[in-house]
């Protein structure tokens, strides 16, 4: 398949901005919706709108066939079984769940958890908040210069008291994925439990979680093609059946008395109210259209895209890449399209208002990652994340986008 | 010194001949290159203003009656939008000031062609002066 024909299934790529055509590079922000995504979202509101799991009639059993079916194909994607994929509105709402209901299972005063320098906000502030509530202690655990976790620290770090571990597969703004299966093993041996953060890393790679062996695994499905407002929380079924639920409401309960409320199993018990039937069916065109890019020549162009970049950017005078791939603590970290730097003496904001007017999307700020911002001494970076529809045509006018761009600064 | 109403229709129409949006921020960058020093001890964070994705620091003098305005940003399309409206208030009397409408910032049709972290940037720009306006009475 080559790159012109994947595009046509994306339907925004056609659009102007200021009458340039549109160039998308905030793709690890969210990315664009392909048509079968969008067809099946309407097809559910317009024809299957009916609460799932609740009534008999007919309606109602397509809308809850197709919700199931959705969670099915995450599972088999994930290679994981359906009982371990909890719904969720995405990756923020997949580990507040996690934080809240693994702490009061689990965590209790002096223990301890660990998360990486590297976490988006998402990854850190629900654990802060898990810690204060429960007086556990959060540690950090680092990145170097080069934007690579610290992973040789990690053995030692873990104590008797260290509950879990919270790693992100690949940090939206270093864009290095991370060894989760060796960090894993490491989780593992000392006797704690390790939950990862797949927003990135759902979309780049085809994740295996059995191999891969971690405790939890959150993701959006916004970043992955699919509908916003949807989102997975994967959990080994022993941990999920240990935790007490995280919202109490409908569906989630297996009786309410007054005397009290048992449980639905999981993962109901964790899908408390009206759930988004319109938007989770979509993972199934959105798996199939990440399948679909599992093919040699889409490949080969994003794979062009990422080299090019890793060799251009570096060369404009007083620009810093983060986030560095290579060999390190016995591990390879490769990095996916998602290029996060500074200018000297320009600043990130500068340029990116000046690349809007030139048509290209991309991000700028602390991009939800302030401790690693301080980490590297920056009040912010700009950031350029690609789609496998994105284009070696777009990528060239991108560079000397940004070479005008840092010009117009200067002068 | 002209008056306000004549200072913003000058800024309004000086803005107007970019038919451009990127010649209309080199002219921004050039009144961003070009704002008087800010000296290093004033930027503190009380002089900070809120809600601007890059640093703004807005330092307000009264001086024989009038606000004298200074600001210095770390960006420097920001730091020529807050040059503008230094431009536009500096050195005027406190009632004429807090007197003003602001509309003068539509008509140059910057809010909309900001981003909108931009955008809020340059309300609380407008919102602090006239605060300061309001206070000095
Ligand atoms: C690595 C990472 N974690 C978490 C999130 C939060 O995802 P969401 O806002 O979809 O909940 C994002 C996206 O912003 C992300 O890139």
């Amino acid at each position: 398949m080559d790159v012109q024909e994947l595009r046509k299934e994306f339907t925004q790529l056609d659009e102007k901005v200021y009458g340039k055509p549109l160039v998308y590079l905030d793709n690890a922000a969210t990315s664009l919706r392909p048509r079968g995504v969008v067809s099946k979202w309407v097809e559910l509101s317009e024809r299957y709108s009916a609460n799932i799991h609740r009534a008999v009639h007919h309606i109602s059993s397509i809308a809850t066939e197709e919700y199931e079916h959705a969670r099915e194909t995450v599972a088999a994607y994930l290679n994981v079984s359906p009982g371990e994929v909890v719904f969720t509105s995405g990756t923020t709402a997949s580990v507040n769940l996690a934080a809240f209901s693994f702490g009061e299972a689990f965590v209790g005063e002096g223990d301890e958890i660990i998360v990486s320098e590297s976490e988006h906000h998402s990854d850190l502030v629900p654990w802060q908040m898990m810690c204060e509530r429960k007086r556990a202690v959060l540690k950090v655990l680092e990145v170097d210069e080069e934007g690579r976790l610290r992973i040789d620290e990690l053995g030692s770090m873990i104590s008797r008291r260290t509950k879990l571990v919270c790693v992100t597969h690949v940090s939206n703004v270093l864009g290095l994925v991370n060894p989760i299966k060796a960090i894993a093993e490491i989780c593992h041996s000392h006797g704690c439990r390790l939950l990862v953060d797949g927003a990135q890393g759902a979309v780049h790679g085809h994740p295996d979680l059995k191999d891969l062996d971690c405790d939890f695994y959150a993701f959006s499905g916004h970043k992955m093609y699919a509908a916003p407002g949807t989102g997975v929380l994967y959990g080994k079924k022993e941990l999920l059946d240990a935790m007490p639920p995280y919202m109490g409401g409908g569906e989630m309960v297996g009786s309410v008395k007054w005397s009290g409320t048992t449980y639905a199993p999981v993962p109901l018990k964790f899908e408390a109210g009206t759930q988004n039937f319109a938007g989770a069916p979509t993972m199934v065109p959105a798996i199939r259209m990440l399948e679909l890019m599992e093919d040699a020549e889409i490949e080969r162009n994003i794979d062009e895209i990422t080299a090019y970049l890793l060799e251009e950017l570096p060369k404009i005078p007083g620009l810093r890449l983060y986030g560095i791939p290579g060999e390190a603590y016995g591990q390879d970290f490769r990095k996916i399209p998602l290029f996060s730097f500074s200018v000297e003496h320009c600043h990130h904001e500068d340029l990116a208002l000046i690349l809007d007017k030139m048509g290209i999307a991309l991000r700028s700020g602390q991009m939800c990652a302030e401790p690693l911002m301080d980490r590297f001494g920056v009040t912010g970076m700009l950031r350029a994340s690609f789609a496998p529809y994105n284009t070696m045509e777009e990528t060239g006018y991108f560079l000397s986008s940004l070479k005008k761009a840092i010009k117009m600064l200067e002068a | 010194m002209k008056t306000l109403k004549e200072r913003q229709d000058e800024l309004v129409e000086e803005f107007s001949m970019f038919d451009d949006w990127l010649d209309k921020y080199e002219y921004l960058i050039d009144l961003g290159k070009n704002l008087e020093p800010f000296p290093e001890e004033l930027k503190t964070d009380d002089r900070l203003i809120k809600g601007c994705q890059s640093r703004v620091w807005l330092d307000a003098e009264a001086k024989d009656g009038a606000i004298v305005f200074r600001a210095d940003s770390d960006a420097i399309i920001t730091k020529g939008i807050i040059s503008m409206l230094i431009s536009v208030y500096s050195g005027r009397r406190a009632e004429e000031i807090a007197g003003d409408d602001f509309s003068f910032v539509d008509r140059l049709g910057l809010k909309e062609n900001l981003s909108p972290t931009r955008a809020n940037g340059l309300v609380s720009m407008l919102e602090t002066i006239r605060n300061i306006a309001q206070n000095n009475r």
